[in-house]
């Protein structure tokens, strides 16, 4: 919206007239497409174009916030008014505020977050890549009996974000994704198997192809054919990378400022600690080219960098906005979200073993591709996800697995990573290559 | 205001302009069409570290147009609330059909519906003081309840949420929904351990909320003391537990909250838009033996105030009793929107909910759980040998169309010759919905309905839910421990 620092002045303003010390306005404005195919029909379609601002007000370190998606004058100023006075009946508290550091906009220049082509792809042509997606994963296979369709999405947008420090910046912002649900079924007396696979991307032509994606589906979806359950047992656990990634979302949490200065974390008071085996380095960069978490600053208005949290299995870093980074006593990472922390690229940087040769060094052991369920407690490091995956007998695949769960500790995980792959894969935000962890239990029969 | 009067007052769309809405919606062809207006007025608090560190509110308006043409769904939305912008949705969504404009206009008629939520003091309309009194009791309750406590989180939030729906047969349905939530959760240090070192086993959290679509009548300080108090002692209790088993075992469920296993397990897979695209492994078994005859299992939205109740559901239809899925056993019925129970032919069952004006309606659960049996808990307990007492879950996941589930234990003991013996710590449970239900073999008479926050979350979208369970033995699963 052109009027963006017009509305901001007079949001600010108000703000300051109510009697705050300080106040942040976000506006978010995105076009929205999402369709899905299934069977060769289209099943939904929906278009949109949203807006929503909130807004932070500070008055003697005491906070309050807000947001609207109606940015009728009224409504804002009645929004403005109250915050600033539910400010007043909240708790002092000093390290309550806006980032001291946050000076000039950087620029989103170079970051490749987004693609003007997104938004003049006709609503035909998308569809018509999840049709196609889809049509090729239903003729791969005879044994590929239905389908929970095939979903193309794609949102073009952007922020703006002011204060009245003196920050005013903006980017403008857009991801597509292109994704397929298969079912199977080796024969009309057999259990039938499901799987997905979906290829995610700021720039159109980043996009897997559908002809790619319907392939990894169908491939993902024959690998569980003929599923058994295995006897409880502990053995090595390779994670595939897409799962290896829902991992390092497990491991955010625990890293993030919040969770530290609320003891929430298994890794409370570990900084310098050696957390984890030598060859795990975990990095969140928020200025990786083209990356789905790339943002030039964050949402408190602070600079985007690269933060090495693990080094070498050492604990470097938390991760931080400004408020943890004021209650720990250290520097905003640039990872505010203005309510705690979020992600930018977090990701388990690529080791020097190809994966196959991971697989080939287990003489017995389970490859985990699919997780369902929580059980994650982040306070104790306590791990048990429920689990699909395939069997591994002497450093191949035998047989696929089902109904089993994997169990273990975060910081017994970490330490006990003994291969990581050479195939980082960013698909997500959060990103990691094939690793190999030492041992965990396996629960079955 | 009523809903009605809100969006005709404020923003000039009368049941005229709401006809013109739908008109241009099926101005190409369709089956069906409708307009859901949104007002949402939500508000929440914050304490930790015994501070009140924020208080948020949030006003959320907008409109959605949907389409319906066989099997397809057109929808489009905005937050603009003019009759141009509405106009704009309609043509959008109705680039889905393709045929004739349906001729005549379309007049539409208000419905009167129930009122299933006893809301005496709305808590939007309540002074920010008295939740905040919420809050600093939960923080005191705990802080005074162990002196190993180190860190209480406490938080409330609350919404008012004014929908008003238009659809092409001529029903007006409006609906002023309340709901609220309290959670307070704490951290607790073992001693002789000052410096908490990382060890984890020394440190253990504990966890409890209340959500209700009601008033704030329907709370207090006492009640939030009385949550705090058991979340300390669930950390409590956990500091002392040994690592859970790992392997098959008999398992009893606990009155209440443990019906999250059947919201995983027979829920999800009940759902009727995955049954007619035949991707649940209960597709094409009404009326077949699917349970032991001990299981009943119902969705009830017109319960009064749980977190699933409901006046309507998110596309204008009314609840008007309970939907019995399974009864003593057989399949009797799937949880149904508009569009699955045409395609089905069969009637719509209320369950086309919706999260909001940005999404489409899809079958959902509202208030689920298993009815009441004839066995006595106790003897229920006394009758297992060694297996697992499981009292409360942070969760659960479900595959419906290989049927495979999850459910997550976060407080849970060891049942050794009939007694419930030693705490062991939390553990994924994990079990095939099919197995499950020919593998319980005794139902309590104490159904308990529980009033946890509980939110499902499907294809994005997240639904406040009900769920509940009388005290269940199931002969056996897979438990996901280390030993």
């Amino acid at each position: 919206m052109s009027d963006f620092p017009a509305l901001a002045e007079r949001v600010l303003a108000q703000a300051r007239a109510a009697g705050a010390d300080d106040a942040e306005v976000f506006l978010h404005e995105s076009r929205n497409f999402s369709t899905r195919v299934r069977q060769g029909t289209t099943e939904t379609v929906t278009e949109a174009t949203t807006r929503s601002l909130s807004l932070r007000v500070f008055v003697d370190q005491r906070m309050a916030r807000a947001s609207a998606s109606d940015l009728n004058a009224e409504t804002l100023d009645g929004l403005v008014r109250r915050a600033v006075e539910r400010a007043r009946l909240a708790n002092p508290d000093p390290c309550a505020g806006l980032p001291e550091e946050a000076a000039e906009a950087v620029s989103a220049d170079g970051l490749g977050l987004y693609d003007p082509m997104l938004e003049t792809l006709a609503p035909a042509d998308k569809i018509a890549l999840a049709r196609e997606t889809e049509a090729i994963g239903l003729r791969l296979d005879p044994r590929i009996r239905n389908s929970g369709g095939a979903g193309f999405s794609a949102h073009c947008g952007q922020v703006w974000l002011a204060n009245t420090r003196g920050f005013c910046g903006s980017y403008r912002a857009s991801t597509c994704s292109l994704g397929l649900y298969l079912l199977g079924q080796e024969d009309r007396s057999q259990a039938q198997v499901s799987d997905y696979w979906f290829s995610a991307a700021r720039q159109r032509a980043k996009l897997e192809s559908p002809e790619a994606v319907a392939r990894r589906t169908v491939e993902r979806v024959q690998r569980h054919f003929g599923a058994r359950k295995v006897a409880t047992q502990e053995v090595p656990v390779v994670f595939e990378p897409l799962l290896a990634g829902e991992l390092l979302a497990d491991l955010f949490g625990a890293v993030s400022g919040e969770a530290i200065y609320l003891r929430r974390s298994f890794l409370v008071d570990a900084l310098g600690e050696k957390v984890a085996a030598a060859g795990v380095t975990i990095i969140d960069d928020g200025l990786l080219p083209g990356g789905l978490g790339t943002r030039p600053f964050d949402r408190e208005g602070v600079g985007s960098q690269r933060t090495v949290v693990v080094e070498s299995g050492v604990l470097r870093n938390y991760l931080c906005g400004s408020y943890a980074a004021r209650k720990l006593g250290r520097k905003s990472t640039g990872n505010g979200s203005g309510n705690g922390e979020s992600p930018t690229n977090f990701f388990l940087a690529a080791g020097e073993k190809p994966p196959e040769e991971i697989i080939r060094s287990v003489e017995r052991g389970l490859y985990v591709t699919r997780l369902i369920g929580q059980g994650v407690n982040l306070v104790t490091g306590d791990y048990s996800r429920g689990a699909f995956g395939l069997w591994i007998e002497s450093g191949a695949f035998a047989y696929p697995v089902h109904e089993v769960t994997i169990g273990g500790t975060l910081r017994g995980m970490l330490e006990g990573v003994e291969a990581v792959g050479t195939d980082l894969d960013f698909r997500d935000p959060f990103a990691a290559p094939t690793i190999r962890i030492a041992t965990m239990t396996v629960a079955g029969t | 205001m009523s809903a009605r009067e809100l969006f005709e007052r404020q923003h000039g769309l009368d049941s005229r302009q709401l006809g013109r809405v739908l008109s241009e919606a099926l101005g190409g062809g369709g089956d069906f069409a409708d307009v859901y207006l949104e007002y949402r007025q939500s508000s929440s608090l914050h304490l930790e570290e015994s501070l009140l560190k924020e208080s948020s509110e949030a006003v959320a308006l907008g409109a959605g147009v949907r389409v319906v043409a066989g099997e397809q769904t057109g929808y489009a939305y905005t937050n603009e609330l003019s009759l141009e912008k509405l106009l704009e949705c309609a043509r959008t969504a109705a680039s889905i059909a393709a045929g004739a404009a349906r001729s005549g206009s379309i007049h539409l008629a208000p419905r009167a519906v129930p009122a299933r939520y006893p809301a005496g003091r709305p808590a939007h309309q309540s002074a920010m003081s008295e939740k905040t009194e919420f809050l600093r009791a939960a923080d005191a309750a705990a802080r005074r309840a162990d002196s190993r406590v180190r860190e209480v989180s406490a938080n409330w939030s609350d919404e008012w949420r004014q929908i008003l729906i238009a659809n092409s047969d001529g029903e007006l349905v409006a609906d002023s929904q309340p709901l609220f939530a309290f959670g307070v959760s704490v951290v607790i240090e073992a001693d002789g351990n000052p410096s908490g070192k990382s060890l984890g086993a020394s440190r253990q959290a504990g966890w409890k909320n209340l959500g209700l679509r009601a008033g704030l009548e329907a709370f207090s300080g006492e009640k939030a003391e009385g949550l705090a108090r058991e979340a300390v002692a669930q950390a409590a209790t956990l500091l002392t537990a040994a690592d859970a088993p790992a392997g098959e075992l008999p398992i009893v469920l606990a009155a209440g909250a443990s019906g999250v296993l059947l919201h995983e397990s027979v829920g999800h897979p009940l759902e009727a838009d995955a049954n007619r695209k035949r991707l649940s492994v209960f597709s094409g078994r009404l009326g077949e033996r699917v349970a032991t005859e001990l299981c009943t299992v119902v969705d009830d939205a017109t319960l009064p105030g749980l977190r699933g109740s409901l006046n309507v559901d998110g596309e204008g239809t009314i609840p008007r009793a309970a939907t019995v899925l399974i009864e003593q056993g057989v399949l009797r019925a799937y949880l149904q929107d508009r569009l699955s129970a045409r395609l089905m032919k069969m009637a719509p069952t209320g369950n086309g909910r919706r999260a909001g004006y940005t999404s489409i309606p899809i079958p959902r659960m509202t208030n689920t759980y298993l009815a009441a049996g004839e066995s006595d808990p106790e003897d229920i307990i006394r009758s297992v040998e060694r297996g697992l007492y499981c009292k409360a879950f942070s969760g659960g996941q479900v595959e419906p169309a290989v049927g495979k589930f999850t459910f997550s234990v976060h407080e849970a003991y060891l049942i050794e010759n009939g007694r419930i013996t030693r705490p062991v710590k939390g553990a994924t449970l994990i079990g095939s919905g099919v197995d499950i239900l020919e593998n319980i073999v005794a139902v309590g008479h104490d159904l308990e309905l529980d009033r946890g926050a509980w939110a499902c979350g499907k294809e994005g979208q997240s639904a406040p839910v009900g769920v509940g369970t009388p005290t269940v033995k199931i002969t056996r699963m897979t438990v996901g421990g280390r030993r």
